[in-house]
This record gives structure tokens, C-alpha cells and sequence, in this order.
């Protein structure tokens, strides 16, 4: 069964684009979150193998997001990488702090994304 | 990733991007309005942050350098401002519409071609001077709380600035816990948030598992001047739990650097301490968990963003489609004619059916096309605010029935029009401040944009309360120009028809924006080719009203077919009011004019063979005559054919730019038979007739 990535981004465009690179590699279920809200409601529903996502979304933030995956023993496994940009050093370490696998700086390259989902999900 | 962007995903890209600067604009005219009375709203704030920096991250993801080198310095401003290290000023509001501008030209610039670009250091250097002399003292102040290093941890950057300075304003710090229901949690939450900001600030908004199933545990950081217990009566419900994180009383009054601090430093660069606080919860935060964020969230993921001219193509096969269907419609009339059997009953029956889906699927893509005029107006508050700042003048823009919708074409080709009428205002009808306040006016002027619904048609209204048209200086230029002769005399009528006329202009100096060489006569022009009509109404130091009537859409009208001296016309149905028959005996003449007596109101008449100059023959021999009143606004006219043919669906086509100067024709509609007609420009007729012009070729 093909594995199932979470995507939580605001932004229609960077899904789109964080889809398409992650369909190069191969056979992945990709499961889209428009905000935070949606990735909560998602969680439980779906068994997720992954969970990509941004810092900055406007209902709660990607640390939010993390901090409740990390502390709930049902998600406390799934990896998880968070999305920054580039000056928002901080945030970014709080996310490590937090639990999360690894982190992506925008702009990152698709061999970038692509090599941490081979790493994590083979 | 630039590497591997599809063609796809810059257009997503562009119109992405375009959607975020619009917005960025709104929100910076609104927080440029509250610089008056003080600092703007953290919510703003953060929200023109948020797009600054989710607009900084698309443009580095597509590798346009010059886009995000800039917003990532935009990005810097703004995030130093929401952290309240610079401090908000109208000159700081300048620089970053200027960024805006110069961001939108260059966005436009990569549509046309990815390699565009210019320089953009001069906004760069303009950015930097704002960010000098930023000497932040907000991680000493930060150390000196006692705050729980729990809390501190999921806060983001600006989410501790935000808790700093509800401690610095003396607040009490509250946590709200309630557990929701999975299903509905967001319109709970939403409720929540909203008694909460009511009464403080919500800082932070941490979800948590809940021990009951389904159910999702939230707990909000709140900052605020009233008690647990007071808060607690406000939510009304036994479900959400408040307590308190630090009372104003010991966090701000004692300030007093916490000794244990060092010790539980965290990874988070803001030394902080457990005190007497008892509580301890990791509280991040989301300003925006409003009705409102939710709402527009949803959107984004049940929108689809289509190219306009896939929707024409659309339209144009759903066009053609209704002329075949026309074809099997007078087909079946043919058959029925030669005799009811059960085959043609069947026949009908079946082309019955195919009217009313075709009918729907038309109205489907219709409504598809349909558009807010918000799209619009919100343009037209850029333009208010820039042009009033250019010319040194305070304006309003009072804005209603932004929800009208348009046919997106319409709305893009309105653009321009619009953009010149409201420039016209605030350059000729505004007054200066000193000259509004020696009239008795207020300070401010005030130009309403109003849209509105009357069946058909939308009417546009742009009014100003300035110094309104004076017909003595029309009159003036009309004559320097060499429109009229010296002595001519004009009635208010004419001085508006000056207007309109081309080369026409009223203004001493060749400002930058006159300078454009755009006058009323295209105004109008274009408006005219959107088969809509332009009038004007002024009166003098009281103000000019300009409104503009349209059509909601253009692509497949139903026609109603006539026919003057052996020629064929279509006059679009929904300017037709009725039809009458009328003995030629009833029209009279009043002051050259030709008009009939309609329910006790004058109705002008516009003899359609004289206008275009078809040979008067047909107007001595026949006794009755067909008159198609048609109307437009508060206007009618009764226009004089020889024969009524019917109805009939047809799609207009345009005449093409080198038929354009032809007056009287909106366009060209094929009948479904291989048989080509011209379409009557109802406002533009009406416009000469009610101004007295009855032939165009003189």
C-alpha cells in the first residue's frame, strides 16, 4: 500500500509543487491540509506515514502542529519535517526543540525534499 | 525547485502571487488610516507580515531572484515593525506601497517573460534606512518575567513579542482550556476566540490530545485586564476551564529578573523562569483563529483558479451550441408546420428537453464567469490612496454593493475607465483642504462608489462631493479648442456632451496624471463598447455624479430580430422594455424632434432607416409602425422599425477594431443559418437621440 504523506501548507502553489516533487519519486498517497485545523482533523482519520509542515499558517502554527503530534502517543512515531524560511532561525530551532525530524529551508531544491522522504519512509 | 516549474505552476504562481499583493495593499491602506490614532492592530499586523512572508517563500521557490531578494527585505520591515522594533509612520507605510508597486511590476513582468527583471536597490537601500537605529531591548525586558519556559516554547518569535507586551501593558495572563468535538471544533474554537479577543488579546492557541474520543483539547493563551472568574461568566460554559498564568500584579509590578532563570534557559534564546506562577502549559500561538481566517482558509482549498480563456472557450462552444439548437428548433417548426404526426410531437418533446438543459448549462457557465465588482473596487483603494497623497488631497472612498457580480470581462475591461473617472474627481472635483474649508466643506472629501443590480444590468455610481462641473470653464476650453464658436449658446446637456468629446480637457496644467493623454471620449468609448452608458450629472460646489450602466454579461443575449427597409437587426432583449404597434398618425414633432404620446409620458423616437441613412421611402408609404421602446437607466427611447421578427438567442461578436469608429453597432450576431446581422448599440443611440443628434452621417 502506497504510503501516506500529509502536507500542511497554506499556500495552494507550494503543495502543489512539494506534490509534484514527492510524486517524482515514486507511489506515495499525498494528503493535502489547507491549515492547521485540517491536518488536526486528518490525523486521527488517516494512518499518516509522514507529515510535511510549514511554520507559518494562520490558524495554529506549524510549532503548534508539532508540539501536538510529539506529544501525543499516537503520532509521537510518525517523522515529521518542518518548513521555514530563510531568517526565521528560531522558529525553526524551536521546531527541533519541539521533535521534528528535520527541517527544509525555503527555497530548498527537489533533491533536497526528495532525499529526506527516501530517508525517512524506505 | 525553478529547475522543474511547469508552465502550470507559474501561472499558479502569478496568480498566487497577484491574489497576496492585492491583499497586502487592503491591509496596508487600513493600517495606514490608524496611524492617526496610534499603532496599528497586532491582527493587521501579522496578517501583512504572514503574506509578506508567505510571498517571500513562493518567489524564492521559482528562483525569481529580484521578487524575493526584495520581499525578503520587505519581509525584515515588517517583521521588525510587528515586533515593535521600528515604530509605525506614514513614511514607513510609503516605503512599503512602494515595495508593493514596485513587487506587482515585477510579477506582471515575469508573466510576459521569466527573464524579466529591473533593479530594485533603490527600495532595498530605502529599507535598510528604516531598519537602522533598531536597538531592540526586548530579550533583557523578556528575561526580566517570570514566565513558564513551558509557554515559552511553542511561541514563535512574534508570539513572545505579543506576551511581552501584554505584560508590559500590565494584563493579566489567562489560559482557557476547552475540549471540542473533532466535527466542529474550528466554528467552536472560532466562537471562542471571538468572546476572547472581546475582552483581551488571544495570544496563542495550542491544541492538545483530549482524554475523551473524537474530542481534541485546546488551551488559549489570553492577555487581558479582567479576572479568571470575570472571564469565565463571559464564556458562559462549564466546559471551558480558565485559570491564571500570571496576574498583572506580580509580572508587572515587581519586574524583577528571575535568579532561577539561567538554570531552565531552553533552547529559546529568552531566559525565563517558572515563578510563583503555578500553571505551566506550553501556549504558542495564532492571532487569527477568527470567523473570518477560517472562512477565507476554507476557500482557498474549494477554489479552483481558471484562465479566462478557457471560460471563453466554454462560453464560445455553449454559443454554438445554442445556434444549433436554434437550427433544430425551426426545424421542428417546419416539420410541425407540414403536419402533427407522433414523430414530430416526439420531436418537440425531445427539443423541448434540450432547451431547458442547454438553458441551464448556459446559465451554469454564465454564473461561472461572474465575478464581484469587489475585484474592482479594490483596485479603485489604491488608487484613492495614491493619487489623493500625489495631489495633496484627504478623500474617502465610501464603497457599497461590492458583492454585485459582473462578467469577469466586463469587471477587466472597466479597469480603466473607472480608474480615469476616479482620477478625474480627486484631480478637477476635490478641493484642495484650504479650499473645502473656506466653502464650509469638511476637511476630508468623499467619493462613493456604489454598485447595484437592476435586473439586467448593473449600475456603477461614482459621486463626489467636490466642486462639482462649472459649465462657464467648459465652455471656456470649448471654445479655445475650437469646439464651439465664441458666441454659441450651450445648454447644461451640451456642456456634459463636451465632455465627452475628444481632445477635450479642462485642466490649466498637464499634471502626471492628465498627461496620459486619456480623455472622457475614451471613457466613454470603452464604455460603449461593453454596450453600457455613461451619464453625468454635476452641480456646482455641490459635486459631479457619474453613473454607469452595463449589461451583466455579454456573451449570449436573446435578441429581439427586426427588420427597417429590408435589412436585418437584432436589439438586445434586455434593454427592450416593450413593443408597441402605432398609427404613423400619432407621432408628433416637438422642437424638430419626433416623439409619441406613451401612458401620459413623451416617448423620443429614433427612426432607425433615417440614422443609418436607409432611404426614407418606407417612412411616407407605411400607415403603421412598429415602435421597440427600449430603456436603459431612467431612459427611454422609442426606436421605429417596418417589422418584428422575433426572438432569438444569438452571440455577439465584435466588429473588430477597424469597424470601431461605426456608431450605432455594438457588434455582429450570427442567426444560426449562416446568416449575419448587425446588433444595435441601444446606449449608444439612445445617448445621441436624448442629446438631439438624430442622423450620424451628416
Amino acid at each position: 500500500m502506497a504510503k501516506k504523506i500529509l502536507i500542511a501548507e497554506d499556500s495552494a502553489t507550494m503543495r502543489y509543487l512539494i506534490m509534484s516533487t514527492i510524486s517524482a519519486l515514486g507511489n506515495y498517497e499525498i494528503i493535502e491540509a489547507a491549515n492547521g485545523f485540517e491536518a488536526l482533523r486528518i490525523l486521527p482519520r488517516e494512518k499518516v506515514d509522514l507529515v510535511i509542515t510549514d511554520i507559518n499558517m494562520p490558524d495554529i502554527n506549524g510549532l503548534e502542529l508539532v508540539s501536538f503530534i510529539k506529544s501525543n502517543p499516537n503520532y509521537k512515531s510518525t517523522p515529521l519535517f518542518i518548513i521555514s524560511t530563510e531568517g526565521s532561525e528560531r522558529d525553526r530551532e524551536k521546531g527541533i526543540q519541539l521533535g521534528a525530524d528535520a527541517y527544509l529551508v525555503k527555497p530548498f531544491s527537489p533533491e533536497e525534499l526528495q532525499t529526506l522522504v527516501k530517508r525517512f519512509l524506505t | 525547485m525553478a529547475d522543474q516549474t511547469s508552465s502550470r505552476a507559474i501561472k499558479d504562481f502569478l496568480g498566487e502571487a497577484e491574489e497576496i499583493l492585492e491583499k497586502l495593499n487592503l491591509d496596508l491602506v487600513t493600517l495606514g488610516d490608524g496611524i492617526e490614532s496610534g499603532e496599528g492592530s497586532p491582527d493587521l499586523l501579522n496578517s501583512i507580515f504572514r503574506g509578506a512572508h508567505s510571498f517571500k517563500g513562493l518567489s524564492g521557490m521559482f528562483g525569481f531572484d529580484d521578487i524575493s531578494e526584495l520581499s525578503h527585505h520587505m519581509e525584515n520591515l515588517l517583521d521588525s515593525l510587528r515586533l515593535g522594533k521600528v515604530p509605525l509612520s506614514a513614511a514607513l507605510i510609503e516605503t512599503l506601497f512602494e515595495v508593493l508597486e514596485v513587487l506587482t511590476r515585477l510579477v506582471h513582468g515575469k508573466g510576459e517573460s521569466e527573464d524579466f527583471t529591473f533593479d530594485v536597490t533603490p527600495q532595498i537601500d530605502q529599507i535598510n534606512r528604516h531598519l537602522k537605529g533598531d536597538g531592540s531591548d526586548r530579550d533583557r525586558l523578556l528575561a526580566s518575567y517570570r514566565i513558564d519556559p513551558d509557554i515559552l516554547k511553542v511561541l514563535t518569535e512574534y508570539e513572545e513579542h505579543r506576551l511581552l507586551d501584554n505584560i508590559k501593558k500590565g494584563r493579566n495572563l489567562l489560559r482557557v482550556k476547552a475540549n471540542l468535538s473533532l466535527a466542529t471544533f474550528d466554528q467552536e474554537l472560532a466562537a471562542i476566540t471571538e468572546l476572547l479577543k472581546k475582552e483581551g488579546e488571544v495570544i496563542s492557541t495550542l491544541p492538545s490530545a483530549g482524554d475523551i474520543p473524537d474530542h481534541i483539547g485546546f488551551q488559549l493563551l489570553v492577555g487581558t485586564t479582567i479576572s479568571p472568574a470575570q472571564l469565565a461568566a463571559q464564556l458562559q460554559d462549564d466546559n471551558i476551564v480558565v485559570d491564571s498564568l500570571a496576574a498583572s500584579a506580580h509580572a508587572a509590578s515587581t519586574g524583577r529578573p528571575g535568579t532561577t532563570a539561567s538554570a531552565v534557559a531552553t533552547a529559546v534564546s529568552a531566559p525565563a523562569v517558572s515563578g510563583e506562577v503555578s500553571a505551566s502549559a506550553a501556549e504558542p500561538a495564532r492571532i487569527e483563529a477568527s470567523e473570518e481566517a477560517a472562512a477565507s482558509l476554507r476557500s482557498i482549498s474549494r477554489t479552483v483558479r481558471v484562465d479566462i480563456d478557457k471560460l471563453d472557450a466554454l462560453m464560445n462552444i455553449v454559443g454554438e451550441l445554442v445556434l444549433s439548437k436554434g437550427a433544430i428548433v425551426s426545424l421542428t417548426e417546419r416539420f410541425k408546420n407540414e403536419g402533427q404526426n407522433e414523430l414530430t410531437m416526439e420531436l418537440q418533446k425531445a427539443t423541448r428537453v434540450l432547451e431547458r438543459r442547454l438553458e441551464d448549462l448556459q446559465k451554469g457557465v454564465m454564473e461561472v464567469r461572474m465575478v464581484p465588482v469587489a475585484q474592482l473596487f479594490d483596485k479603485m483603494v489604491r488608487i484613492v490612496r495614491r493619487v489623493s497623497s500625489e495631489r495633496g488631497k484627504k478623500v474617502t472612498l465610501d464603497i457599497r454593493g461590492a458583492d454585485t457580480e459582473l462578467d469577469k470581462l466586463i469587471v477587466e475591461d472597466l479597469s480603466d475607465p473607472l480608474m480615469h473617472i476616479i482620477r478625474n474627481s480627486i484631480d478637477h472635483g476635490i478641493e484642495a483642504v484650504e479650499e473645502r474649508l473656506a466653502a464650509g466643506k469638511s476637511e476630508k472629501g468623499t467619493i462613493c462608489l456604489w454598485a447595484s443590480q437592476k435586473g439586467n444590468h448593473v449600475v456603477l455610481e461614482v459621486h463626489d462631493d467636490g466642486r462639482g462641473i462649472d459649465p462657464e470653464r467648459v465652455r471656456r476650453k470649448a471654445v479655445e479648442q475650437g469646439l464651439i464658436t465664441k458666441d454659441a449658446e450651450i445648454s447644461q446637456e451640451d456642456v456634459y456632451n463636451l465632455i465627452f468629446r475628444p481632445g477635450f480637457s479642462t485642466s490649466e496644467a498637464v499634471t502626471e496624471l492628465s498627461g496620459r493623454g486619456v480623455g472622457m471620449d475614451v471613457v466613454k468609448n470603452n464604455i460603449s463598447a461593453l454596450s453600457g452608458m455613461i451619464e453625468i450629472d454635476s452641480k456646482v460646489a455641490i459635486g459631479t455624479s457619474i453613473s454607469i450602466t452595463l449589461p451583466i454579461t455579454l456573451a449570449i443575449i436573446k435578441a429581439l430580430i427586426v427588420s427597417v427597409s429590408g435589412r436585418t437587426y437584432a436589439i438586445p432583449i434586455n434593454s427592450v422594455l416593450e413593443t408597441l404597434m402605432v398609427d404613423a398618425g400619432t407621432i408628433h414633432t416637438i422642437e424638430r424632434r419626433e416623439v409619441i404620446e406613451l401612458r401620459e409620458t413623451t416617448l423620443p423616437l429614433l427612426r432607425i432607416a433615417d440614422a443609418f441613412g436607409l432611404g426614407a421611402e418606407t417612412k411616407a408609404a407605411n400607415q403603421r409602425l412598429f415602435v421597440v421602446v427600449v430603456g436603459l437607466a431612467e431612459k427611454k427611447m422609442g426606436v421605429v422599425v417596418d417589422e418584428l421578427l422575433g426572438q432569438q438567442d444569438v452571440v455577439i461578436k465584435s466588429l473588430g477594431s477597424t469597424l470601431a469608429f461605426v456608431r450605432g453597432i455594438s457588434g455582429a450576431a450570427d442567426l444560426g443559418n449562416q446568416k449575419t446581422i448587425l446588433v444595435l448599440d441601444v446606449g449608444g443611440l439612445m445617448g445621441e437621440v436624448l442629446r438631439g443628434e438624430s442622423s450620424f452621417y451628416v
